[in-house]
């Protein structure tokens, strides 16, 4: 087992920029037009990943700023406050991987909304965020299910789908703790 | 009689596209399906992707206040139960360059039952003022 297996951050930066989009114009420039299309082929796979990614990433950000939304509500109550706590801790985490591979793949990374028009209004009580909180939660697991099969890079595809794990441990405590049956079905979608 | 069977023929056809399968869709079904697209969207308000409401009959790229890429904004189609099922079906492929990176949803039932729900949601006026 290699050191990138123990470590899927690593792992995540570590297996791309195998593509870079000025491969084609070198190969223009030096007259080999059939490599050029090889490589024009090879950057639009990378410049899909790049979107990709960058789809989870605005998706991470915006988990970020709900998160952040809920523990500044006054709503939430130790230990559920420390929980929302440890969850955004994760998707920053997530959104620092992703945000660095869209940057090594040549993309320009998605910034965070200065506002998601969250419906402040109708969180009310507890039970109010860890409900929204899900459904985010809930969203980005089939987010990451849309993307698995697509990347091209396949460490990245193994990447994404860690990161899908994790947040499907999410949805499932915040089910939980809503009293909720935490796995409902033996599938996602 | 001739020409009225076969235009009759060809009305059938027509009804059995796209449209009259969107027309068979489950909006109860819908909803629980919609529940894959609330990382980036919802109804009422722009997030990582444009809002819903209004979305029927609207030109693709003209949500105003939201940010799209320069392929959707030329993507010369308007919101119908046709272009929507095509769209979702693959995204990155209908629209190379859009930001929907999503690989799209294959089952045309499950098509089918999410443009049944949007067409009921999106034109709530509950939710959509």
């Amino acid at each position: 087992m290699s050191d990138n297996d123990l470590n899927p951050r690593r792992s995540f930066l570590s297996g791309f920029g195998k593509f870079t989009l000025s491969a084609s114009a070198i190969a223009l420039l030096a007259g080999n037009e059939k490599l050029a299309l090889v490589s024009e082929a090879s950057a639009q796979t990378a410049n899909n990943d790049v979107t990709i990614l960058n789809s989870a990433l605005g998706a991470e950000q915006q988990a970020i700023a709900a998160y952040q939304l809920g523990a500044e509500s006054g709503l939430l109550q130790k230990p559920v406050l420390d929980l929302a706590v440890q969850f955004q801790g994760h998707h920053k985490q997530h959104a620092d991987v992703l945000a660095k591979a869209v940057a090594k793949l040549g993309g320009k990374p998605v910034t965070p909304l200065k506002d998601y028009s969250f419906p402040k209004d109708k969180l009310k009580a507890q039970a109010d965020v860890l409900a929204f909180a899900a459904s985010l939660e809930k969203g980005a697991v089939s987010a990451y299910l849309g993307a698995v099969p697509i990347l091209t890079d396949r460490e990245l595809a193994k990447a994404a789908a860690s990161i899908l794990g994790d947040e499907a441990m999410h949805w499932a405590i915040l089910r939980q703790a809503l009293g909720q049956n935490p796995v409902p079905d033996a599938f996602m979608s | 009689m001739k020409i009225l069977a076969m235009s009759l023929a060809f009305l059938t056809l027509l009804a059995s596209g796209p449209t009259a399968r969107a027309a068979d869709g489950d909006a109860g079904r819908g909803e629980e399906i919609y529940q894959r697209c609330v990382a980036c969207h919802a109804l009422a308000q722009n997030r990582v992707g444009p809002r819903h409401c209004g979305l029927f009959g609207r030109k693709a790229g003209t949500v105003k206040g939201y940010q799209y890429s320069a392929a959707m904004k030329k993507y010369a189609v308007t919101w119908d139960d046709a272009a929507l099922d095509h769209f979702i079906e693959n995204p990155l492929k209908v629209v190379p360059g859009t930001k929907m990176g999503y690989a799209g949803i294959k089952d045309p039932q499950e098509r089918a039952d999410l443009i049944a729900y949007l067409k009921k949601a999106t034109s709530d006026p509950k939710t959509c003022d």
